[in-house]
């Protein structure tokens, strides 16, 4: 009897709970815990990838590190949630992690109705095919009635779609869960091809047992802009994650790296400049973040083209070209909108 | 004395007035009501808090809701389907895909397993020493492994030791082995084919006849009826015999090479093949402990008493043991069967299309409507787990003792 009595009072006062709703500030929460929790891939190299000791690393991983930088001048603040495709999504609407850096593809379904925000494009990608190189297959129009090998969740498989029924081909698909067991399956021959955006295709060969045995198919077959994500609701949050995004960005088009930002703030007399690195201006108190923050994010984890060739430029094994994640002055995308 | 002068000082009740009626707080059963009452109006408040503060915070962040999402087009791809789908097709149609290929898995899985589970079962009392001792080491140690590990180990071991698909191993020219399955013939039946299934079904119900006939002219008379050898010929013969006179309306189509995979026939895919593996063999081992313990719960009497009077030993297991060891089986059978159909649940690990794969996750993923899919998906299992025990149920009245 007693057992019915408290379930009855609490089911009343939690009743009375639930008329104040769940709508606290995400900037406010997060400074309140003192971390950022970010969502990540489960493993994808040059993106967001642990290491033995369970360092992650990575350019959506850099990202994260320098949204701390610009909240709390200490990008170490961060920790991580590893993310299938599958999960990612209810993960972040469920408020699990306050921002999805996790090689995202913008569209407008997500955008719309799954109450998403894009705070813009870190990576500019497009879908590929990797075969057997002795399959003897030169061309995505040769595979027709293939087994192709993908992830479950993504724009890849409906990509993948898209393209055979357009191209009349015929094929059979093979979809896992987590990205680990697309590698095997594909690696043990269960698919002809695997297929997946053009740097994750770059990213999971160093996966495989023999990479020189397999190589990527010429054509590319989607648009893939990948970008940090977060929840609707908070025009706040999406702007600090935006503006971070801007600030990486708009530093490498001004020039300011890790290396030279100290002596830039000291000595610089580029207006532009200034406003970027909190002399002049109240840039980052608009943002409600210190009017330090760019200078944090750039001093402590550095500007976009410094973050791309340490993670996945020509230097690293992925060894991919800047091409549409080049500046726009240099003939890419990258395009900052103007901080002032 | 205080006691005393209180009952003095009470009023006898006149005789007209109704004796005073005790509180309605003593009657138990009111107490219970009222109780009951406020738990499940507390209970029925919580349920609407819990809806009502799912919708306010699904409308709060602009998340889309309700089951229109079924009707629109899905546009993926499934890799196997027991019905015909197309990227055209709805989510509503990909969610019956999946929900077959779990019932699929399910089915075979379940008739897999109790056919295995009761010969391990069996063999575990068996008096050979060596068939007893392999059956225990194999219980123990399929019991004790996770069952993810076994799926993971029953795919990526079969498939790397398969060769690809063009050095495939033939068998008998139409059968192909390879690390995209195991191609078969098509039967494609023509005109005349639909005697044959007939004709089984003919023979199926006349062999049902039969056993009752035989039965009851046993119970009357003593006489015995080989039924068993009687109608394995008739279930046999009767189709047989149309095949014969309609001159076999049947013809194959054979698999054959084209580009990189198989076309044609019928291709049992590895995920399939290694999912009903694993979990045949994961739940047969705890089918043999169930049989086990009820073979083990007839008493030994029974089989002294049922000798004595001269029943040979395999009909002693059948017509004694088997009868009684039913009982105690039945119910822990019931839940190894729906622990086997809430397992095939696994099967997103491994790439099998089921419902979990399918609509929990690709539909969800692409729809965003977790609180609609999820919500779906588990009155799915709930249905089908809640059919199973009905049915097992059933079955186990008709089982149970009955005291004459």
């Amino acid at each position: 009897m007693k057992n019915a009595i408290g379930i009855a009072a609490s089911s009343s006062l939690l009743l009375l709970a639930s008329t104040t709703l769940v709508s606290a500030q995400t900037l406010d929460a997060v400074k309140e815990k003192d971390f950022i929790q970010c969502g990540v891939s489960q493993g994808l190299p040059g993106f967001s990838n642990p290491d033995e000791d369970g360092n992650w690393s990575g350019i959506d991983v850099d990202f994260c590190r320098g949204v701390a930088a610009a909240v709390f001048g200490d990008p170490d603040k961060v920790k991580y949630t590893p993310l299938s495709a599958k999960e990612r999504f209810t993960a972040l609407q469920s408020g699990e992690v306050d921002v999805l850096s996790r090689n995202t593809t913008w569209t407008l379904t997500r955008d719309s109705a799954l109450g998403l925000n894009f705070a813009g494009v870190n990576y500019y990608d497009g879908q590929g095919f990797m075969v057997r190189t002795d399959l003897g297959v030169n061309s995505a129009l040769e595979l027709n009635g293939a087994s192709v090998c993908t992830n479950i969740g993504t724009t890849t498989e409906l990509n993948l779609a898209d393209y055979f029924r357009a191209n009349d081909m015929d094929y059979e698909l093979v979809a896992f869960e987590k990205a680990d067991e697309v590698v095997a399956a594909y690696d043990a021959g269960r698919c002809d091809v695997y297929t997946t955006d053009q740097s994750g295709l770059a990213a999971q060969r160093l996966k495989l047992t023999e990479p020189d045995a397999h190589k990527v198919l010429p054509e590319v077959i989607s648009k893939e802009p990948l970008g940090p994500v977060v929840r609707h609701g908070d025009d706040q949050w999406l702007d600090i994650v935006k503006w971070t995004l801007y600030a990486m960005i708009e530093a490498e088009e001004l020039g300011v790296n890790s290396a030279n930002v100290e002596q830039m703030k000291a000595e610089s007399d580029n207006p532009s400049i200034k406003r970027l690195l909190g002399t002049e201006g109240e840039m980052g108190e608009a943002l409600g973040l210190p009017n330090q923050w760019a200078y944090n994010v750039i001093a402590q984890v550095g500007n976009y083209g410094e973050i791309y060739e340490r993670n996945v430029g020509i230097e690293t094994p992925l060894g991919l070209e800047r091409g549409l994640n080049a500046l726009w002055k240099d003939g890419g995308l990258m395009y900052a909108m103007p901080i002032r | 004395m205080a006691e005393t002068s209180d009952v003095a000082s009470r009023r006898p009740p006149s005789p007209d007035a109704p004796p005073a009626r005790p509180s309605r707080w003593n009657d138990p059963n009111f107490r219970a009501l009222v109780f009951q009452g406020i738990t499940l109006g507390g209970v029925i408040l919580f349920a609407i808090f819990l809806v009502n503060n799912t919708m306010a915070n699904l409308e709060r962040q602009g998340i889309a809701s309700g089951f229109g999402f079924l009707d629109d087009t899905a546009g993926f791809s499934i890799g196997t389907s027991l019905i015909p789908y197309q990227e055209e097709n709805s989510y509503g149609r990909a969610f019956l895909v999946g929900l077959l290929n779990t019932l699929l898995v399910s089915v075979i899985g379940v008739v897999l397993a109790t056919l295995m589970g009761f010969i391990v079962g069996v063999a575990r009392l068996s008096k050979n020493w060596l068939i007893s001792q392999i059956a225990m080491v194999y219980v123990e140690v399929i019991r004790n492994l996770p069952l993810l590990l076994q799926l993971f180990f029953w795919y990526f071991a079969v498939l790397r030791a398969l060769p690809s698909p063009r050095d495939s191993i033939p068998l008998w020219e139409s059968f192909f082995l390879n690390n995209r399955g195991f191609s078969v013939p098509r039967p494609l039946p023509e005109a005349d084919f639909w005697l044959i299934p007939v004709a089984l079904l003919v023979a199926i119900a006349a062999s049902f006849l039969v056993a009752r006939t035989a039965k009851r002219r046993q119970d009357l008379t003593g006489e015995q009826f080989p039924v068993l050898s009687a109608n394995i010929g008739m279930i046999i013969g009767l189709p047989l015999l149309a095949a014969v006179l309609t001159g076999f309306p049947l013809h194959w189509e054979y698999p054959e090479l084209r580009g990189f995979n198989f076309q044609g026939g019928i291709t049992l895919i590895p995920e399939l093949v290694s999912l009903v593996l694993a979990l045949t063999i994961y739940t047969a081992s705890f089918i043999a402990e169930i049989v086990r313990a009820g073979i083990l719960s007839v008493s030994k009497g029974q089989t002294e008493a049922a000798y004595s009077v001269g029943l040979q030993p395999g009909l002693t297991l059948r017509k004694v043991i088997i009868p009684q060891a039913l009982r105690v089986i039945i119910p822990p059978l019931t839940s190894q069967y729906l622990n086997l159909t809430k397992n095939s649940s696994l099967a997103a690990a491994i790439a099998y299309p089921d419902l979990v794969l399918i609509f929990a996750g690709i539909t969800l993923n692409q729809t965003g409507q977790a609180v609609e899919v999820i919500g779906i998906t588990m009155a799915v299992y709930l249905t089908i787990s809640l059919s199973i025990s009905f049915f097992m149920n059933v079955y186990n009245k008709r089982m149970a003792l009955v005291e004459r």
